[in-house]
């Protein structure tokens, strides 16, 4: 039998994977794919905790999904405000390695 | 999902990266689905692994990618991380451990969920009505930005 605690721990693995790439990996476009698997990591207990608290109709906690909902619409806006400078930063310099963008480097 | 999840992060062809991406957000939509969350399941499928991903594939082929060479790892900075990383993830089951509701059997649900589209649709125009104009304005400005940063200077 599935608990809350299960779905808690993969959506806290899943975290955890999508910050080792934001923090390992030196390629801008998998570091915007593991900002994604970081907000689907929250989804995934907001929706687990929706399920989790029945309200007095016997239905879910609606609230939470309206929540993901527009997770899902201001990470859909993020990606594409991204890969636009990502495309823009492509053009002036020709990489996408972070490492050879350091103009703001102190 | 995990696995794919992790595949995301080793692979060094972005395009082997992006389609396990895709297959990760499968797997996502699968638990969803699984706790009885249909519409953002669906909204999972249609947005995520097909809207997203295929703007991060058409970007990946437009700068046409190819698999990174291996350039000198800085093995200080990567150890950093991953250490940073596994405290994270230590915390978060501690944390997880010591919630006592974590332990408990999700409660069963009596009435029908089919209808959650319905009822979504209820709570995000009435209680939720001024949010949702907000992201609207959220995503014209975000579209706004894209057209003028994708602009040619001439």
């Amino acid at each position: 039998m599935v608990t809350l605690g299960h779905y808690l721990i993969v959506s806290g693995m899943l975290f955890t994977i999508g910050f080792a790439g934001v923090m390992l990996r030196r390629n801008i476009i998998i570091i915007l794919m593991a900002l994604e698997l970081m907000l689907n990591a929250a989804n995934l207990s907001l929706v687990a905790f929706s399920r989790f608290h029945v309200d007095s109709t016997g239905a879910p906690n609606y609230n939470a999904q309206v929540f993901v909902f527009f997770i899902i619409t201001v990470a859909a806006a993020e990606v594409a405000v991204g890969l636009a400078i990502v495309v823009a930063l492509f053009r002036l310099r020709q990489t996408t390695h972070v490492e050879d963008i350091t103009t703001l480097k102190f | 999902m995990l696995i794919f999840g992790a595949a995301v992060i080793i692979n060094r062809n972005p395009v082997a990266s992006a389609l396990s991406l895709v297959v990760s957000f499968l797997g996502l939509a699968a638990l969803f689905l699984s706790l009885d969350a249909f519409f953002v399941g669906i909204i999972q499928v249609l947005v995520y692994a097909g809207a997203i991903m295929v703007l991060f594939l058409f970007i990946i082929m437009l700068l046409d990618l190819r698999a990174e060479k291996l350039r000198k790892i800085n093995w200080i900075a990567s150890a950093g991380g991953v250490v940073v990383a596994t405290a994270l993830m230590l915390q978060i089951f501690s944390v997880i451990g010591k919630f006592s509701a974590a332990r408990e059997h999700f409660p069963p649900l009596p009435g029908s969920t089919s209808d959650d589209v319905h009822r979504i649709g209820l709570l995000l125009f009435n209680n939720y009505n001024l949010p949702f104009q907000v992201i609207g304005v959220v995503i014209l400005v975000a579209t706004i930005g894209v057209v003028g940063l994708s602009r040619r200077e001439s």
